[in-house]
């Protein structure tokens, strides 16, 4: 006879075996039975939040860092609408959150209830699925199947509404062993033999090719095997916002970032290109500028996962729905060795201009943001740090300058664009990162003060995470905007900002400030050996611009470049 | 020209918001949806016609539907043979002097009448929506009070089935619990 369980109990036994070990989340009404049960299960930790977005942002950094399912909770109503954001910023990244809500008993859904949403309503086109349990019995199957959903295929946030009386129903409580297997889910696995002969053919006939990789070279594990195929074939590689630490930035064949803020060199290897290697990334907008213009004489291959990414913005000549590692292992003995040196001299004499046109090349004695993130990649480097970068001009010049080596060491909002991730997620970062590893926070004085209110969270928690806020005083990158596109007119984009070192003092953490160059070693060094967190406000040029910059709408090749001094 | 496409999803409660939540979100507008059950017990059918001429963004959608987990099949038929039925109710006003004549347009187009009244009746007339749509021109003349349309049913010809039935049986019991 097995065992008689309440639904909170259940919530808890699913979450064990599923491998949970922290949980983010904010009690509330509706789900008391749940948090009540967590006084029973003290092998799963939670962590306080202080706002539903926050959980949801720390379960993605969590799920970012280990590869593993993040969780989040929260209660009915405004909790659950809380985490809206937040399911949506995992959503567009392809990050495999669960969001445990709960609700208004059975018998009040539909009714307006006191503190009641449609919940499953309002995340229905933000979630990869979600549900609604109207049955105790139907707990465990559901939880399991959430779990499997968020994890397989493009992985993406499952949410689960459950109703308060549902969580305090009892039944007999089996776990499902059996694998879940679903009639409508069949994540995609290998290419078609045609499929791989046309691909090699395409590859092998190139004479200018130029592999793209974003964040599913991170996600399948396909490192290696996009090396192999780069180095054997001599190929160049340009990657994705979130494809950053995919390829190690030192090697001699990634150039680095693509797209709107991205390496001029590799926005015109992609314009100059025969073919375009597209794996993992789905040909955002701010990574191929205007469509009509993008690539124009080059075929296309492109393996994604996600069959509905296929043919989705760029018409390709080979699409392959197919884990991406797989795919490379059944290429990768037929990738022939071809001389492909004149085009790579070529695309070193683009890297070459870039260099000359550094803004590091400037020495004005203008302590300048650029300069603070270069000194912190060049002072945390070898550590392999974790960096959990904003929104805005700071984040395109993390992406820039800070050099990733490995795999899942930027995690940053890139589809959505969420303005505060960085913090709530440093701090489910720091959960999920080994302790040996740094996690440090690179995050504006705009995006710090959307989800400032985590500071505590990292506090009480006692986290070893180092923010550096860097202060410009501005909205940075919708102030570039305006200076660009709207004759200087800033409308609202000055703000100002606390005194950071009072209030991280009034948390209870370091607070440190940084106005010249000379101060940034110290201040990174003091960071370091404190216990807890830190914060750092690094003040610096407010007028600096993000270059090279492609306008919206633009050609790829026609960039805005910093003027040469 | 209308589009059709011919969904297989589990037959469970918000399934078809999450369908049509996709055909919204792209400013699709759904011309007819008919939705029943299929011949497998647990899973529903639902014969879709929109007015997408884009074959590409029809493709788009078909792909975004067969994301959902509850969308087990999705063929876009719009350019294969099918059988294409809908079934229309019409109310027309008629008198002991008009039924006659409309008896005789009923005769016509094979449909029949399935209630009388003093003043009016209905004829349900079953066709594809070329047919339908003549015939409602017919009894126009006479008043039509109400019409009710199902929304188009489409099968494709042949054994060539837009799924292979054994691929999903198996789920029958389980979805059906």
């Amino acid at each position: 006879m097995a065992e008689i369980k309440t639904g909170a109990e259940i919530v808890m036994e699913c979450l064990i075996r599923e491998g949970v070990e922290v949980v983010f989340g904010y009690p509330g009404g509706a789900n008391l039975p749940i948090y009540d049960a967590f006084n029973f299960y003290p092998q799963l930790r939670h962590v306080l939040t202080r706002h539903e977005q926050g959980a949801t942002h720390a379960a993605d950094g969590y799920a970012r860092v280990t590869g593993k399912v993040g969780v989040a909770m929260a209660t009915s109503g405004p909790g659950a609408t809380n985490m809206v954001t937040g399911i949506a910023t995992a959503k567009m990244d392809s990050s495999p959150i669960v969001c445990i809500t709960g609700q208004v008993a059975t018998t009040a859904i539909g009714g307006d209830a006191f503190q009641e949403t449609d919940v499953t309503g309002v995340t229905l086109p933000v979630t990869k699925h979600n549900y609604l349990v109207t049955d105790v019995r139907d707990l465990a199957y559901t939880i399991k199947e959430a779990f499997y959903i968020a994890r397989t295929g493009r992985p993406g946030p499952v949410l689960i509404d459950i109703p308060k009386d549902v969580q305090n129903d009892s039944c007999e409580f089996v776990y499902p062993e059996d694998p879940i297997d679903l009639p409508g889910y069949h994540p995609a696995d290998r290419a078609t033999e045609e499929q791989v002969a046309r691909a090699l053919e395409l590859i092998n006939s190139a004479k200018k090719p130029v592999i793209l990789a974003g964040h599913g070279v991170l996600q399948s594990g396909a490192t290696q095997e996009v090396l192999k195929m780069a180095e054997k074939g001599g190929i160049p590689i340009a990657c994705t916002l979130l494809g950053l630490g995919g390829i190690p930035a030192s090697h001699p064949l990634n150039l680095g970032m693509m797209g709107m803020h991205g390496e001029a060199a590799a926005n015109h290897a992609i314009q100059n290109a025969d073919l375009l290697l597209a794996f993992g990334m789905r040909f955002d907008d701010r990574v191929t500028g205007k469509l009509a213009t993008y690539s124009p004489n080059s075929k296309k291959i492109h393996i994604d996962i996600d069959a509905s990414e296929l043919n989705k913005n760029v018409r390709v000549d080979v699409a392959i729905n197919a884990d991406l590692r797989v795919v490379l292992e059944q290429f990768n003995g037929d990738v022939e060795a071809v001389d492909r040196a004149e085009w790579l001299g070529t695309i070193r004499d683009w890297q070459e201009d870039s260099s000359q046109r550094d803004i590091l090349n400037t020495d004005d004695g203008i302590f300048r943001a650029a300069q603070a993130i270069f000194d912190l990649w060049k002072f945390s480097k070898d550590n392999n740090p974790v960096i959990v970068s904003d929104v805005g001009q700071h984040q395109m010049l993390e992406a820039q300058y800070f050099k990733h080596e490995k795999p899942h060491t930027l995690i940053t909002s890139g589809g959505l664009g969420t303005m505060g991730f960085s913090l709530p997620a440093a701090i489910g970062a720091r959960f999920g990162a080994p302790e040996t590893q740094e996690v440090w926070v690179v995050v504006g004085d705009g995006s710090i003060q959307m989800t400032i209110t985590e500071l505590m969270t990292a506090v009480q928690e006692n986290l070893n995470i180092n923010i550096c806020i860097i202060n410009n005083g501005y909205l940075g990158m919708v102030r570039q905007w305006q200076q660009l596109f709207y004759d200087e007119r800033y409308a609202e984009t000055p703000i100002l900002s606390p005194d950071y070192v009072k209030l991280a003092e009034a948390y209870g953490m370091q607070g440190l400030r940084v106005s010249r160059r000379e101060d940034t070693l110290d201040a990174l060094k003091k960071a370091r050996a404190h216990r807890g967190p830190s914060l750092i406000e690094f003040v610096v040029e407010q007028h600096d611009m993000v270059y090279p910059m492609v306008p919206a709408g633009a050609d790829l090749h026609e960039m805005i470049r910093r003027p040469t001094a | 020209m209308k589009q059709t496409l011919i969904a297989l999803v589990e037959d469970k409660p918000g399934v078809l918001n999450r369908v049509a939540s996709l055909f919204r979100r792209r400013n699709f507008n759904i011309e007819s949806l008919a939705v029943g059950h299929s011949e497998t017990p647990g899973i529903s059918r639902m014969t879709i016609v929109t007015d997408e001429e884009e074959a590409l963004r029809r493709n788009v959608v078909r792909q975004n539907l067969l994301k959902l987990i509850n969308v087990i099949e999705v063929d876009d038929v719009t350019d294969q043979p099918v059988v294409v039925r809908e079934t229309a109710l019409i109310k027309v006003r008629a008198d002991a002097t008009k039924r006659a004549e409309i008896m005789n347009i009923t005769d016509i187009y094979r449909a029949r009448i399935v209630d009388v009244a003093t003043e009016s009746l209905i004829v349900e007339i079953t066709g594809d929506a070329d047919k339908i749509a003549s015939m409602a021109d017919m009894l126009r003349p006479f008043g039509i009070i109400e019409m009710a349309r199902t929304g188009a049913l489409a099968m494709t010809r042949g054994v060539v089935t837009p799924r292979d039935p054994a691929s999903y049986a198996k789920y029958a019991a389980k979805v059906g619990q």
